[in-house]
């Protein structure tokens, strides 16, 4: 049974990362064509310091991930607190339509963000693509924290109300803290999927503007160099560093601090 | 010297009176117990004298201030919650220190009321260990130092014990009652534990279905409840019910029972009371009530026996005796039942 569940982890692992490896392996290959024998060199990174429009794409991806992350947190955890703390007419409904959004193909989302932004004015370009991205990733944010908060229990901000504590206070000194780790997953989360990506910025991006998955799928379409490799791997680096460190330090997952 | 008042408090939820009329006052360094079934109203009550409610109606005094619309956060209280509710992320000394920091008072000053506080509840030595290294019982006493520390006007409790084991929940509440005693402090305790309530109070607040229906010293609500309600809920009472008739009360089964208690006129409908405990195996002495029942069920309990019977009509009755003799009845044995009518309360149903 344990020799049968080994095998099984090491294929989902192999299929997992041996696409990833290879692609990162293939950056520092010297054919263009992804020929063996393997000769290693820094070729291809040195051919994206000169491509100007994919490293503004992944800097436009990242500069979005962030400005998107830090909106859809701030927002998110304020509606989880109002959902999880609060009572007020319309909670149930609310709260039964933050979550379809996420079960809604991008396509979809995509699309209809289009028509709508065309039709009011709003257009297409950076900011579009911040509101959409900003709208996808709040229920998402919203469903971490409030699972959170599950796990905080309300009588500690009424004991800190009762040794004098306003609620603001209670809510930055007690409930802040405790949801810290909640908090950090869904801004990595809400980063994640903006940086992740393509179909509604596809949509929204203008000839002047876009990111990175939208430039590597033009780029493609015009022909595949080991640049993309390149970037893929830079990016993949990076994201997987914050990943780490955040496992390092939140422990998801890990509530045994908290009643 | 009242300290704590309540002044025609009404809440209402929907459509659920909560609780209606509520008037009562809290002598300045009394122990009272606001005790009824879940639902009554007492957690509500409490609630509203905290802040965390506000009435729909009625005003709340604490000392000479109407603090009716004062939140929470201003009426300088100490609360001490069912779950303990210890800030996990903070040390037993910060926990300690919350209050005091906001009314200002921080660094060594802060730190030996701390440390004060501490060894009030006998728990120096544990100010920088985190509250889940601490049992429950230790727990429950940081959350006392928490809430004395900051010198309240008064000390809401709800139900801070029910977490707590038997063994650890008797050790608390000798431990509360001589923080309590030493500190002076009025103290409101929320319970639905009758014998705690008994213990711990000066007095006891029965409440039913969002209204107090009996106050008084634990013994004088024990021995001369008014209510049925209260009969029943604080302690174990049997009742009979007959016809007032020249004095005393005719049952059903035309057995005529006297009682100390005033009595509403002829031929009105009226409710006894009778402790279990009040009850004994005849012996035959004059001027006493007296049934005749059969026994269904014997419960042996250590020192107590307690006795479920049956008289001829159908009627149960209930019975403790001591466990004086190790002479146990058995199940079908008839025996006859004396009581005195000083123990014979009539009450309102």
């Amino acid at each position: 049974m344990t020799q049968i569940g080994r095998i099984y982890l090491l294929v989902v692992l192999f299929f997992l990362y041996t696409p990833i490896i290879v692609m990162m392996a293939m950056g520092f290959n010297e054919s263009q064509l992804y020929e063996l024998p393997f000769t290693f060199s820094f070729r291809w990174y040195e051919a994206l310091l000169g491509n100007k429009q994919l490293l503004t794409a992944g800097m436009n991806s990242i500069i979005i991930a962030v400005i998107t992350s830090v909106l859809a947190t701030s927002l998110g955890t304020l509606a989880a607190t109002a959902l999880a703390r609060r009572t007020f007419r319309g909670k149930s409904l609310l709260q039964l339509l933050l979550l379809p959004p996420i079960a809604i193909p991008w396509l979809i989302t995509g699309t209809a963000m289009l028509v709508f932004f065309y039709w009011s004015g709003i257009g297409r370009g950076m900011h579009a693509l911040l509101i959409g991205h900003v709208a996808l990733a709040i229920p998402y944010v919203v469903l971490v924290v409030g699972t959170g908060f599950k796990t905080i229990r309300a009588d500690l901000e009424e004991a800190a109300m009762s040794l004098g504590s306003t609620p603001v206070h209670a809510f930055f000194t007690i409930t802040l803290p405790l949801l810290y780790p909640s908090i950090l997953g869904a801004a990595l989360f809400a980063f994640a999927v903006s940086l992740d990506q393509f179909v509604i910025s596809y949509f929204l991006a203008t000839p002047g503007y876009s990111t990175l998955p939208v430039q590597i799928y033009s780029a493609i379409r015009k022909g595949f160099t080991p640049e993309i490799n390149a970037i893929s791997t830079l990016l993949l680096l990076g994201s997987m560093t914050v990943i780490l460190i955040f496992a390092r330090f939140a422990k998801p997952g890990d509530t045994s601090d908290k009643r | 010297m009242t300290n704590v008042k309540v002044d025609a408090v009404a809440k209402t939820y929907g459509s659920t009176k909560v609780l209606t009329d509520i008037s009562t006052d809290f002598v300045e360094g009394s122990f009272t117990s606001l005790l009824g079934p879940s639902g009554s109203g007492k957690t509500t009550l409490l609630r509203i004298i905290a802040g965390f409610i506000k009435p729909d109606e009625g005003v709340v005094t604490i000392g000479n201030n109407d603090v009716t619309n004062v939140p929470v956060w201003g009426r300088n209280i100490g609360m001490m919650f069912q779950s303990y509710a210890l800030f996990p992320h903070m040390t037993i000394a910060q926990n300690v220190a919350f209050g005091l920091e906001r009314r200002g008072i921080k660094g060594a000053a802060a730190r030996k009321e701390v440390d004060r506080a501490l060894e009030m509840v006998r728990l120096s030595g544990f100010a920088d260990r985190m509250p889940k290294q601490l049992s429950g019982g230790q727990q429950q006493r940081v959350a006392l130092a928490r809430a004395m520390v900051i010198k309240p006007s008064v000390l809401l409790l709800d139900e801070p014990l029910s977490a707590l084991d038997r063994r650890l929940r008797q050790e608390m509440q000798v431990e509360l009652l001589r923080i309590q005693r030493e500190s002076g402090l009025t103290t409101i305790f929320v319970t639905h534990d009758q014998e705690e309530a008994l213990t711990l109070s000066d007095t006891v607040a029965i409440l039913d279905k969002g209204r107090i229906v009996q106050t008084g010293k634990p013994a004088a609500v024990y021995e001369r409840p008014t209510t049925r309600f209260a009969a029943e809920f604080l302690g174990d009472s049997n009742f009979l019910e007959g016809k007032v008739e020249g004095g005393a009360v005719r049952l059903a089964s035309g057995t005529v029972v006297r009682t100390a208690s005033m009595l509403p006129a002829n031929g009105t409908d009226v409710t006894l009371a009778v402790r279990p405990e009040k009850m004994m195996i005849s012996a035959g002495e004059p001027g006493t009530n007296r049934l005749d029942a059969r026994i269904t069920t014997v419960i042996y309990a250590g020192p107590v026996l307690s006795y479920l019977l049956e008289t001829p009509d159908g009627m149960s009755v209930k019975l403790f005796a001591q466990n004086k003799d190790g002479v146990v009845l058995k199940q079908g044995d008839t025996i006859s039942l004396d009581w005195s009518p000083e123990h014979t309360i009539a009450v309102a149903s």
